[in-house]
């Protein structure tokens, strides 16, 4: 279980608990936050899940493989930045608890 | 419509030998029955092959999960102009027309990048004000007791009305973008007036020179944004004008993929919401659904059937054997209907969870580039219809136009009551 701070991009705050295992994704999914769209469900096909890792979270984290699936799909969102992921591919661990992402202007 | 009066095809379906079946007939979409066909597919044969048939040899994927699959490896299953392409129709080479959407990374990437700043999210908040107001001048002119065509007054005004803003287009021609896009689509034997791969590029050259004129006098300005300046401007595709084919290929795609398919969800969903009061009387009651129900709309509509890709290496799917080089069709119209992805697929909900959960944009590095454009308009669509309109009748069944490839609704008379 990790406690997790999904901010969106007006600046509201969501604080949540994600069981270990599941993907950041779809944590906010399973507790209606909006701002993460998801709409191909996890499968790293879409980029509407797309967030922005807090910087103290950042090395942690990671950033997806050059030439991944996920850097791929992440090329095609909108307003990228270095910090960007696809929420849907980062496994939530114990490790996480406290992490904060950040929610783009949209999903696309 | 042409299928005589006893043709039963939930029988025809099922008893039809497997190996027989053709899901490509356009037929099947232009009289609507190709339900029981996909639903025996997905139950009995969900990767099918289907030797000679009317489009050729083909497998048809009909199981989303499946779909998934072909979509997340475009590294196997090849969208290349030069291999087919991306329809299931295979057009003589010389009529082989690349674009962004007909290619594979890493071409593909850097065109689609180019024009996707336009449909970003910042973008859309830019043009929503404009929408809304097109859209309410062409409710406001409706008449009211009396039976006319949505698809003309409706659909077809307002797509054509936003693709003038995207290209920057005279609007005074616009009437020219919605005949170029059609002619674009057209099946050469839909006995239409495009029955010839030949008679298609004379029109569409027309498109060609018009589109050319307009790039050169924008190359010569500081970068506009509008989708000719920013491809005449962008280091990846300032050249394309000297590629007519490939120049033609690309403007096809953006003129119908911000066309057609918007244009059969503004129809279909009216339609959706007539055929099923329960659901229209959902969204009276609360109108505050619309931005569930317009993705609901997109799948039921399922606006493009289907998606075609060329295997270029061996390999397996869903337990079949693939050849490299065999034709592999995605049917997003089925996959949209497989029950083992979506809750009750074959019910039209407009407040079901996950509803952007649906195949109609696609997925992975070909997904729809405007879909949330696309939304945006269903949206504001449907927020001034319920402002105005609580209800309108459908007069007759709509007729529908003769492709396997786009979903196309061409006449629907309606009537709002006086």
């Amino acid at each position: 279980m990790a406690r997790i701070t999904y901010i969106e991009h007006n600046g509201a705050g969501h604080v949540v608990d994600v069981p270990a295992g599941k993907s950041v994704m779809q944590g906010a999914v399973d507790n209606n936050i909006p701002g993460i769209d998801a709409d191909c469900g996890g499968e790293c096909a879409c980029a509407t899940c797309h967030v922005y890792v807090d910087a103290a979270w950042l090395d942690r984290i990671g950033l997806p493989a050059a030439g991944s699936q996920e850097a791929s799909m992440l090329s095609f969102a909108a307003v990228t930045q270095p910090d960007s992921r696809l929420s849907c591919q980062i496994a939530v661990t114990d490790a996480m608890d406290g992490l904060i992402v950040r929610m783009p202007e949209g999903q696309h | 419509m042409n299928a005589p009066v006893h043709f039963d095809p939930a029988s025809d379906a099922l008893n039809t030998p497997l190996d027989r079946i053709d899901v490509s007939d356009p037929r099947l979409f232009q009289d609507d029955i190709y339900h029981p066909y996909f639903e025996r597919l997905r139950r009995e044969d969900p990767v099918h092959y289907r030797k000679d048939g009317k489009y050729g040899s083909f497998w048809s994927v009909t199981k989303f999960k499946d779909i998934m699959a072909v979509e997340t490896h475009p590294e196997i299953y090849s969208s290349a102009a030069r291999l087919g392409g991306i329809t299931i129709t295979d057009r003589p080479m010389e009529f082989r027309r690349a674009s962004f959407i007909s290619m594979d990374p890493p071409r593909h990437d850097e065109q689609r990048k180019v024009v996707s700043p336009i449909v970003a999210p910042a973008n859309l908040n830019n043009m929503s004000g404009i929408i809304r107001e097109r859209v309410c001048r062409v409710l406001d002119g409706l008449p009211r007791g009396e039976t006319f065509d949505w698809v003309q007054r409706v659909s077809i005004e307002l797509t054509t009305l936003m693709l003038t803003t995207l290209f920057d287009f005279p609007e005074a021609d616009r009437a020219n973008l919605t005949y170029w896009s059609d002619v674009a689509t057209a099946d050469v034997n839909a006995g239409g007036i495009v029955d010839s791969e030949e008679k298609r590029l004379e029109i569409l050259r027309e498109a060609l020179r018009t589109f050319t004129a307009m790039w050169h006098e924008r190359a010569a300005k500081p970068p506009g944004f509008d989708l000719i300046s920013m491809l005449a401007h962008a280091e990846a595709t300032k050249n394309l004008v000297n590629d007519p084919q490939e120049f033609l290929g690309n403007l096809t795609l953006l003129i119908v993929g911000g066309n057609d398919t918007t244009r059969n969800s503004m129809s279909g969903g009216l339609w959706a919401l007539c055929k099923h009061p329960v659901e229209y009387q959902k969204l009276r009651d609360n109108p505050g659904l619309i931005p569930s129900m317009v993705p609901e709309i997109i799948r039921w509509q399922s606006p493009i059937v289907h998606m075609r890709r060329t295997a270029v290496a061996d390999t397996e799917l869903g337990g079949k054997q693939i050849k490299a080089g065999d034709k592999v069709v995605m049917w997003y119209i089925s996959g949209n209907r497989d029950e083992d992805s979506i809750d009750n697929p074959n019910d039209f909900i407009i407040d079901r969870a996950r509803p952007r959960h649906h195949l109609s944009f696609g997925f992975g590095v070909h997904r729809c580039v405007g879909n949330r454009l696309a939304e945006m308009q269903l949206i504001i669509l449907w927020e001034e219809i319920m402002k105005r309109f609580p209800r309108i009748e459908l007069m007759e069944e709509p007729k529908r136009i003769y492709s396997n490839f786009i979903h196309g609704i061409s006449e629907m008379k309606v009537r709002i009551p006086a």
